[in-house]
């Protein structure tokens, strides 16, 4: 880079008529604090204009600026021989051979959501869904990972049914599969939805593009939907704290997603980058052009000039101010070959939708914007983009945290009823209940490469073309991080990688949607660091390094933050797809094996929140070395194809475990004689969520190979029993006492629960 | 106590994006309407109750607009009164 | 055999749909909506999605379409014509087949397999079934309820021309086993003149073992075997 002057190249920015004076009060409402205006002040070296002010508040905003995050980010892996795009782009790119690539992220829209559930979480999957096709990926499948307070709330109904629904359509209308996902509810998200929409892309390796400026001269072009007033300020306002008192005057307005629009802006630039007419591509999510071209022209070195009066509108009388912030949905920004600008535009009118020259990339480093030609903003790019400033905290862990880790359980052993009343109770626990109501409303079998539908541990999709397959997932147990984050988060990551190998899937990578509450509290920041540093180690031990991903500070409404939530986005790759391996027990007279040993770890569990409303306790142990050595056994098992079905073993303990296994999807539930030898309480065997282990089942003649493996790699494996006959009991018998429940009523509860809840009515006020 | 007819007109919110105005005004335009400036779609409820009045009624269904007929984020609503029973389905 | 598949903005199965023809070894090209001239085709398949994103009524202004023109002119010479999910809606409101495909009963999108029972093995669609052979196939739709007046749904039943009906395991035509509110169960139907057929199910998604089902690949094998019998 050379130092240009700054003073040659700077145009005089004087006020534009009609904008505010900027008054402290003023720089304060737009979340920035005094030093960081003093640090503007400086970076400029005069004051600045109504424009910039907004400019730099969406950009040293924590959504954009990840000021409290950047510094810990640094510290995960990133790199591995198979990532081909790490963090900073659009999406992370891994290679998954055979000349295939696949773009994925995961995004939340947890502000959104909590305002207007349907479009909040509508324009989630919008945004995503941007995220890669940006990247010149084909979207073929959208995970949701949605968390809720309890049920019994009609405005938690409310929420709920919104968030699918307009997860639901978006996605069904766009026409990309929904492979999966989880769902979650429980009293710590009670004021504070988490809507994570994860997508997954595939690309030949060399349709690689990314969103980068360069080629000065080149010209700027808005692809897609008119800008309009939407969302203004959208990037500060995820980064503030929901209060109770947020009446609607002073929320930003809503933006309304449409997906009509969205689909032909998906066919329109797959086209657009195969033609080669462009160089650079990005969507305009957070802080709308702002974010888009500046951070364009960062990433390439280079300046743009955009000028806002060649902006096509939707609404009249628009200031550059909110030209520029607007989040209108549904639009990209494109950076044409000089010369081509045309093919653009024909391209784009071929699908019915407008591009317009709005600018050009400059050689000066410079993000200068116009309004019919008079400079209303001139700020140096990368400082925008780079300069906010970044911190690391004082981070304590809270007290009634500790003391909430410690408690005893131990009266929790004894069942409070028979052990089948309360198994069924836990069949029928939203949290454990079957989610068909969810997935039913999704479409899931559109583009035909759907292996693996949602309803088990992972979602897969098949190469057409090849024998591969592409696996995702997402996790995390927000109870395990809230009482013990650095454990919580290595349980996340470890329970994505053991859900993929029970496909049949090599871990890979991940992307991760790290949902906390606000920060600058030091026992948020606690939190924060150490689900970090146990990400950190985690994914260090499966080789799944980061390739990006997303911050959601401030989830707390009247000071009380959401459980910590950093869901996992993993992806696996499976070399033949002909080797996956299903999740419930197939065929009568099959062997079921336990890999993994069982333990009386209670706390955290599903069983305590619904006997005893209790969320308490440690969370299970876990060790990496252990955890790696049964994946990579499952693996072997699977590839020799010695087996029929693999399910992690994870929230409702062992029997809910089970009881998954043999229900299968409903169609064909099948009993099961279990017999366990562990010398525990019922309620440890049954329920507790020990970590490392999966239930497989494979034919008889197959149990001695699954045995030997699992010995090769020094996983504790026993077979524990077989599978019946549709018409017999699921029977576990324990030294300390048996269980023993009938299938129909199994059924019943699992698969009723859902449907049941969510047929009492629903309101949009508390 | 008498029975009354309302009509309720529940609009997407003016400066929210309206994609099906949208598709819609696109549509007409592509079919020779040139003249059409703006589409906007919302939708039209008929509810019958029973008042001690007019005023009443009107408050009655302005409430219920605001609970759950209407969502405040994205739409406005109008209350009006019917005189002539309207062929809506039931 | 050489079908067109018809491609409108916000289609989007249009790719499974030429992926399902190419299987059964048909040449099959996209046609744009905006395209006109289907000459030269034997058949013409309309894909399922979101024309126009559904707004205003399923179908309704992508049958505004110019190649909906070509489209009711070729089904008039009798050539085969398949509209599938929304390809089912368009056709409807084009006039080519009777009824209207109204939201669904539960009000909600339903995306999941269901069963359906072979009502006519005699069609051009349907040579490759067993009369009352029972198929898994996907469904995923919001608007697939199909209603039709008194006079029409008697016709349909009194001719014949209901070809796919939703059915439990067992093969009854039960209230459970319906998954979207449908008179008579109706899933498919036919014209009088036994060339259109419209259905809400999606065979093409149902060709491969890998994908969950085999059950649909009879519909493009049977269309081929039709063809190669009238010798085009």
């Amino acid at each position: 880079m050379s130092t240009v002057d700054e003073a040659v190249t700077e145009t005089l920015v004087a006020p534009r008529p009609g904008d505010p004076e900027i008054t402290p009060e003023l720089v304060a409402d737009h979340g920035l604090s005094v030093e960081e205006y003093e640090r503007i002040l400086d970076l400029m070296g005069r004051q600045l204009t109504f424009t910039e002010l907004g400019v730099f508040s969406a950009m040293w905003s924590e959504h954009c600026g990840y000021k409290n995050s950047k510094r810990l980010l640094r510290l995960l892996p990133t790199e591995a021989p198979w990532v081909i795009q790490g963090p900073g782009e659009n999406a992370g790119v891994i290679d998954v051979g055979e000349g295939y690539a696949l773009a994925f992220k995961i995004e939340s829209h947890n502000h959104p959501s909590a305002v207007e559930p349907y479009q909040g979480a509508a324009t989630g999957v919008g945004g995503i869904l941007r995220d890669i096709f940006t990247m010149g990926a084909r979207p073929v499948a959208v995970l949701d990972s949605l968390r809720f307070g309890d049920l019994d709330s009609g405005r938690v109904r409310y929420l709920f049914g919104g968030v699918v629904a307009g997860v639901g359509d978006y996605g069904n209308c766009i026409g990309v599969p929904n492979i999966g996902g989880e769902v979650v509810f429980d009293r710590g998200y009670e004021g504070n939805p988490i809507v994570n929409a994860m997508c997954l892309g595939l690309m030949k390796t060399e349709e690689l593009i990314t969103a980068s400026a360069a080629g000065v001269g080149n010209p700027l072009m808005t692809v897609g939907a008119r800008t309009g007033r939407d969302g203004i300020h959208g990037a500060t306002f995820a980064s503030e704290e929901l209060s109770e008192d947020a009446d609607e005057s002073s929320r930003p307005q809503v933006q309304v997603g449409d997906p009509f629009t969205e689909k032909l802006l998906l066919e329109a630039s797959l086209e657009l980058i195969a033609s080669g007419a462009i160089t650079g591509i990005q969507d305009m999510g957070a802080a709308g052009i702002t974010s888009s071209a500046s951070e364009m022209a960062g990433r390439a070195g280079n300046g743009v000039e955009i000028d806002m009066a060649l902006v096509p509108v939707r609404e009249q009388g628009m200031t550059p101010y909110e030209i520029l912030l607007s989040e209108s949905q549904e639009r990209m920004l494109v950076v044409a070959e000089k010369g081509r600008e045309h093919e653009v535009v024909s391209i784009l009118e071929k699908w019915e939708l407008e591009a317009k020259v709005i600018g050009q990339v400059t050689d000066d480093g410079r993000f200068r914007v116009l309004e019919g030609g008079v400079t209303v903003a001139d700020i140096l790019a990368l400082p925008l983009t780079d300069g906010c400033p970044t911190y690391e905290r004082e981070g304590v862990e809270g007290e009634d945290i500790k003391l909430l880790r410690e408690t005893d359980l131990s009266e929790h052993m004894l069942p409070r009823g028979n052990l089948t009343g309360l198994f069924r109770k836990l069949l029928g626990s939203p949290n454990i209940a079957s989610k068909r109501w969810v997935y039913h409303q999704y479409d899931t079998t559109v583009r035909t490469a759907t292996a693996v539908r949602p309803g088990g541990d992972a979602g897969v999709i098949r190469i057409r073309g090849t024998s591969k397959a592409v696996a995702a997932t997402t996790d995390c147990n927000g109870r395990f991080v809230y009482l013990q984050p650095r454990t919580g988060a290595m349980i996340a990551v470890a329970e994505a990688a053991r859900n993929l190998v029970c496909v049949g899937a090599q871990p890979t990578a991940i992307t991760n949607n790290l949902n906390f509450g606000n920060p600058l509290k030091a026992h948020i920041y606690y939190q924060f660091r150490e689900a970090v540093l146990g990400m950190k180690e985690a994914c260090e031990a499966f080789e799944t390094p980061v390739t990006g991903g997303n911050v959601s500070f401030y989830n707390e409404t009247d000071g009380v933050a959401i459980y910590p939530t950093p869901v996992i986005g993993m992806v696996g790759v499976i070399d033949d797809a002909s080797k996956i391996v299903g999740q419930a027990f197939q065929t009568e007279g099959d062997d079921i094996v336990l890999l993994g040993e069982n333990t009386d770890e209670l706390g955290g569990s599903e069983y305590l929140y619904v006997t005893a409303r209790l969320v308490a306790g440690a969370p299970p142990s876990l060790d990496l070395g252990k955890e790696r050595a049964l994946q990579q056994a499952v693996l072997m098992m699977t590839h020799g194809r010695h087996l029929r079905s693999a399910r992690d073993c994870s929230d409702g303990g062992l029997a809910c475990t089970l009881a998954e296994c043999a229900l299968g999807d409903g169609e064909a539930p099948i009993g099961i004689s279990v017999e366990l030898d562990d010398d525990l309480p019922p309620v440890a065997v049954l329920f507790a969520e020990s970590q490392g282990r999966i239930v497989i089942s494979c034919a008889a003649d197959q149990t001695v190979h699954v045995l030997r493996i699992a010995k090769e790699h020094g996983v504790p494996a026993a077979k524990i029993g077989s599978v019946t006959t549709g018409g017999s009991p699921f029977r576990i018998v324990m030294p300390e006492g048996k269980m023993e429940a009938d299938l129909v009523e199994m059924a019943d509860a699992y698969f009723g629960a859902l449907p049941r809840i969510m047929d009492a009515p629903s309101t949009a006020g508390a | 106590m008498s029975q009354f007819r309302l009509e309720v007109r529940v609009k997407p919110r003016p400066g929210i994006l309206d994609p099906q105005g949208k598709a819609i005004h696109h549509a007409l335009n592509s079919l020779g309407w040139e003249g059409v400036d703006d589409v906007h779609v919302g939708k039209a409820i008929y509810l019958d109750l029973v008042a001690d009045d007019a005023d009443a009624a009107m408050e009655a269904a302005e409430a219920m607009c605001r609970k759950l007929l209407a969502n405040p984020v994205t739409e406005t609503f109008e209350v009006s009164l019917v005189e002539e029973p309207v062929g809506a389905e039931s | 055999m050489r079908v067109a598949v018809v491609t409108f903005p916000g289609s989007n199965c249009d790719y499974d749909l030429y992926k399902a023809a190419q299987q059964v070894g048909a040449e099959a090209t996209f046609v744009w909506h905006r395209e006109r001239g289907l000459d030269g085709y034997d058949a013409v398949l309309l894909p399922g999605g979101f024309s126009y994103g559904d707004y205003l009524r399923a179908g309704a202004i992508a049958r505004m379409s110019p190649v909906m023109e070509d489209v009711i002119e070729f089904a008039r010479t009798g050539a085969p014509v398949i509209g599938i999910c929304n390809g089912f809606q368009i056709l409807c409101e084009a006039g080519l087949l009777p009824g209207v495909l109204v939201r669904n009963a539960s009000l909600l999108f339903a995306g999941k397999d269901v069963r359906l029972r072979v009502e006519r093995a005699d069609t051009l669609f349907t040579g490759d079934y067993e009369p009352g052979q029972i198929l898994r196939v996907p469904i995923a739709h919001g608007e697939g309820n199909y209603e039709a007046d008194e006079a029409t749904l008697k016709h349909l039943e009194d001719e014949g021309h209901v070809v796919f009906r939703y059915v439990d395991a067992e093969g009854e035509a039960t209230d459970a086993a319906n998954p979207n509110g449908s008179w008579h169960n109706i899933a498919g139907i036919i014209n009088d003149n036994g060339n259109v057929l419209g259905m809400m199910p999606h065979p093409e998604r149902a060709m491969e073992e890998l994908l969950g089902s085999t059950d649909g690949i009879g519909v493009f094998t049977s269309l081929a075997a039709s063809l190669s019998a009238v010798g085009s």
